[in-house]
């Protein structure tokens, strides 16, 4: 310690500074300039305290509020897209089900469509084969009518001939009447 | 240079740790008076100037992505609005300018004071007392005007036993009143403490043989110093928040 403050008065001699009071080695409890750092501090607080408090923290804090709503703004929107999103989805899944269902729909109709046709044309073409087949047997019936009636001519016929060769003389109505009676037989 | 000579002089290794704390004049010579510009103004004008810098001069674009020297100054808002709100609560945030005007000067003086051939106004007690003051008296008559008389509870300890309580009283008191001798010496103290610490490994330099430990020392001591230079910064500031939750809020 003594060295200390034999080598500070010297310093402040070799400087040519009258420090009297800094004999006890430490500048910091040398009174004679603390008028001097107390003065200048309060300024400088002084200074600090306006800068921030008329500048710095309103703006900081204006900021950091603005950002603040933006991100909630940001993460809002980013909600309310999702959302969206969802429903879109959404939309689209119940359009996809309502597509099938409708080309289910149409396929049972085409199919139901189809087999009417198709079982009318079939009930056409068996009533169209039933009309013909009618048709068919009534000429038949009428050829075997007809062909029943030339078998009686062709009897009839043959049997007056039969009856002239034989020599007698045949009535014509009484030859018939009995054809017709053998043939009834 | 005064001190190199003289150490040459003596022929020996010759510490003037504390040479680097004399306030003096900053242009010319002479004694000085109150009004006179000194080192000390010039380092303190330096701090309000680094404040002004950082925190308008940074935040002038009010960018919503900030720039480099925005982020800083947003974090420094952060951190000391999130102290006081977490420590005095919704009321105390009133006082965050106040609180922000003792952090930001003591951080912004701290580090300059690290620059090499730098005059740390920090280190010194006639400013810490001051600062420590201002809190203590701001506290004491804010205690009183808020809680009237109810703010002697604080000395009241209600939840002891009753036979203890005016033997708590008398410490409670005296704690009190300690606060800002404490609040100022542990400010001053360390900063003071590092420098010289640093300083003294600077003269053992001058021998060749420990010049690289001594370097290697300076080093590391710089890096503690970095360090002690934000710490006590936010001592202080935390330790005023808790004076002012007592103000504010007194009893246990």
């Amino acid at each position: 310690m003594a060295t200390e403050t034999n080598s500070a008065g010297l310093t402040d001699a070799a400087a040519g500074v009258d420090h009297a009071a800094s004999a006890p080695g430490m500048p910091q409890l040398d009174f004679s300039t603390w008028g001097n750092q107390i003065f200048w501090l309060v300024l400088a607080l002084l200074a600090t305290y306006f800068i921030l408090s008329r500048v710095a923290l309103p703006r900081i804090g204006a900021v950091l509020a603005e950002r603040q709503g933006t991100i909630t703004n940001d993460i809002a929107a980013a909600e309310d897209l999702k959302a969206r999103a969802i429903e879109a989805e959404a939309a689209y899944d119940k359009a996809l089900i309502d597509a099938r269902a409708e080309a289910q729909l149409i396929v049972t109709k085409a199919r139901a469509d189809i087999q009417g046709d198709l079982d009318a044309a079939i009930a056409m073409a068996d009533a169209e084969i039933a009309a013909k087949s009618a048709e068919s047997e009534k000429a038949i019936a009428d050829i075997r009518a007809s062909a029943m009636e030339n078998v009686k001519e062709v009897a009839k016929d043959t049997a007056q001939e039969i009856v002239a060769v034989l020599g007698g003389t045949a009535d014509a109505g009484t030859v018939e009447t009995a054809v017709t009676a053998r043939m009834k037989g | 240079m005064a001190t190199e000579a003289q150490g040459e002089e003596a022929g020996g290794l010759v510490f003037h740790p504390m040479d680097q704390f004399i306030v003096e004049p900053f242009f010319g010579e002479g004694a000085v008076a109150w009004y006179t510009i000194t080192n000390a103004t010039f380092w303190m004008a330096l701090a309000v100037l680094t404040t002004f810098a950082l925190l308008v001069l940074g935040t002038s674009r009010r960018s919503i992505i900030p720039t480099r020297m925005q982020s800083v100054a947003e974090l420094a808002y952060g951190f000391v609005y999130k102290m006081v709100e977490d420590i005095c609560g919704k009321e105390g945030v009133k006082y965050f300018p106040y609180i922000m005007t003792l952090f930001m000067f003591i951080v912004t003086a701290n580090f300059l004071g690290l620059i090499p051939t730098a005059f740390s106004p920090t280190s010194h007690f006639a400013v810490t007392v001051v600062l420590a003051l201002a809190v203590f008296l701001t506290v004491t008559v804010l205690g009183f005007v808020k809680n009237g008389t109810a703010f002697l509870g604080l000395f009241w300890v209600a939840s002891a036993p009753l036979a203890l309580r005016p033997v708590l009283a008398i410490i409670e008191l005296i704690s009190y009143f300690v606060r800002p001798v404490s609040h100022s010496i542990r400010l001053a103290g360390n900063i003071m403490a590092g420098h010289a610490v640093i300083k003294v490994f600077a003269g053992f330099a001058a021998i060749a043989v420990i010049s690289p430990a001594s370097i290697v020392a300076i080093t590391a001591m710089y890096g503690l110093e970095v360090l002690v230079a934000f710490i006590q910064a936010y001592v202080f500031t935390i330790l005023a928040c808790v004076y002012l939750k007592d103000a504010l809020h007194p009893g246990h």
